[in-house]
């Protein structure tokens, strides 16, 4: 192998390299904000404008929730368990165990349902649309159907994102019932308490403001993994290779995002209680 | 195979295309494209891969903008349509895929119903069955209406892509590589196909090959691609009468008899 060469005369020439290629990523990174807002503005554009597509977005919150649905119940049920069994403890130590279905129903309403709810989603639903879009588009499906006189954006992109967007919180709500029913167990288990006093127990701390934060956690969720999984699978290219990028871009962005959000909303509902 | 002579309006071009021009970054693709397809023509742009043939056809379907130039489909001039009147202009011009383009998750019939259900509303069930079979047939693929895209082979992928545009009776006809990936045979029995649109629909077609059999079957008009600008154009023994040493290769590289 050939060493490298460091000679003082190379230097400028690699510093140069180097400042090109900071330059074209930054520039890379600005055109895609832009393209990226692009596509939500023409979401916003397209979605609501008629022709309604009510079949395919039926569809699609069809497909969206078949797809979670398996593995959303066995995490909510899971999580629910799990977290009860390892908050016990703590509890035990200050003679508290009689909070555990509040503190429960607290951690799982306000945030690990819709959490846990929208990161399965973006790994099954996010990646699964990706990987579509981005094999329809690598041959040329979207093209056959621009070209046939039918708006692919809106066919494609605005019915699966309001498919994520209106069938996520209802995953959401779904996970936090099978989340609670894992708590429930593990509290019977242990304390023999009564299915109707759990859930009175469980009612009790939480407020209004609970259910709609986390309600509109859930709603942005979906239409981040919506959006993200289209947009990813819609400007992909360079074939095969493009279609894998897609499914993951979907995944890894589409996560990222909801934990900023999580925290964004979480910090906003604060001044709210 | 003898092609039936077509009748040719050469006073009436469907497509007119003036000083077109494309670059892809700093390639220069497309360089100055002048082109006239009269009604009931095949025109046959020929030329190697990546000479910007595909791209020629996707800027007169709209499906890319021109850098320069005019291109007029139909008499409208496709940069001045707004999205509604470019949806509509579309469905008067069929395009054949170079891979097809099948919907993958659709099956051959649902394949052919949606742009039919899309573009004519208040349709019937029946009127939609009617249409489906007549393109089937027109095909020769009657016997795959239920099958998945998977599971066909690539000249009868071909054939189904041919037979979903036919369904919305284009005027135009826009094919991309038609006989690409295809044994002999089947390439003959598209370039039939493609005669037998033109005879039966009445179709003006662009068709995009570098193939010369297809070219001589299906072509009135042979327009050679070379360098971003059509070099020659003609009848087939025309464009390749030439001692240009960069055109009478690409003759003799094909065998052709």
């Amino acid at each position: 192998m050939d060493s490298l060469d460091t000679s003082p005369e190379t230097q400028p020439t690699v510093r140069r390299t180097r400042v090109a290629g900071f330059k074209k990523s930054l520039t890379d990174f600005f055109i895609s904000l832009y393209r990226i807002n692009q596509f939500i503005l023409r979401f916003f554009k397209e979605a609501f404008m008629p022709p309604y597509e009510f079949k395919e977005i039926v569809r699609q919150c069809y497909e969206v929730g078949v797809r979670s649905f398996t593995l959303i119940t066995l995490t909510g049920f899971i999580v629910g368990l799990i977290f009860t069994k390892q908050s016990r403890p703590s509890l035990e130590a200050f003679g508290a165990t009689s909070w555990l279905p509040s503190l429960v129903s607290i951690a799982i309403m306000r945030a690990l349902a819709p959490l846990v709810t929208a990161l399965i989603a973006a790994g099954k639903v996010g990646s699964s649309i990706g990987a579509e879009l981005g094999s329809m588009r690598v041959t040329e499906q979207i093209d056959a159907m621009e070209v046939s006189g039918t708006n692919p954006f809106k066919y494609l992109v605005c019915t699966r994102v309001l498919a994520t967007t209106l069938t996520i919180p209802i995953l959401a709500t779904y996970t936090g019932f099978i989340a609670l029913i894992g708590g429930f167990l593990n509290v019977y288990v242990n304390e023999g308490t009564s299915y109707r006093s759990f859930m009175g127990q469980v009612f009790d701390p939480l407020t209004f403001i609970d259910f709609e934060a986390s309600l509109i956690k859930s709603i942005v969720f979906g239409f981040t993994i919506g959006i993200v999984g289209s947009y990813q699978g819609y400007y992909s290219n360079k074939g095969t290779e493009g279609v894998g990028k897609a499914a993951n871009g979907a995944v890894v962005t589409a996560m990222f995002l909801i934990f900023i959000e999580e925290i964004t909303i979480v910090q906003i509902t604060s001044w709210f209680r | 195979m003898e092609k039936q002579k077509a009748p040719i309006d050469y006073k009436n071009a469907v497509i007119r295309v003036q000083g077109l021009e494309k670059a892809f970054d700093d390639y220069k693709v497309l360089q100055g494209i002048n082109l006239e397809l009269y009604q009931g023509e095949n025109l046959v742009v020929l030329g190697r891969s990546g000479t910007g043939k595909s791209v020629l056809i996707k800027i007169i379907s709209g499906l890319l903008t021109a850098d320069k130039g005019k291109v007029e489909v139909l008499g409208q001039d496709i940069e001045k349509l707004n999205d509604r009147d470019l949806q509509a202009l579309r469905i008067r011009i069929g395009f054949s895929f170079q891979n097809s383009a099948l919907y993958d998750s659709m099956t051959v019939r649902k394949n052919l119903e949606f742009p039919l259900v899309r573009n004519r509303k208040g349709i019937t069930r029946k009127e939609i069955d009617t249409s489906v079979e007549t393109v089937l047939e027109a095909v020769g693929l009657s016997h795959t209406i239920n099958q998945m895209p998977a599971e066909l082979s690539g000249g009868q992928r071909k054939r189904i892509g041919i037979a979903r545009t036919l369904i919305l009776n284009p005027e135009i006809m826009l094919y991309d590589e038609p006989t690409a990936g295809l044994d002999p045979i089947t390439c003959i029995e598209i370039n039939a196909l493609i005669n037998e649109v033109q005879q039966r629909y009445n179709t003006s077609s662009i068709i995009i090959t570098h193939d010369l059999t297809c070219a001589k079957q299906t072509g009135d008009r042979i327009a050679m691609l070379l360098d971003g600008k059509f070099q020659r154009e003609g009848s087939f023994e025309h464009v390749f009468d030439t001692n240009n040493d960069r055109i009478k290769p690409f003759f003799d590289y094909n065998f052709i008899k």
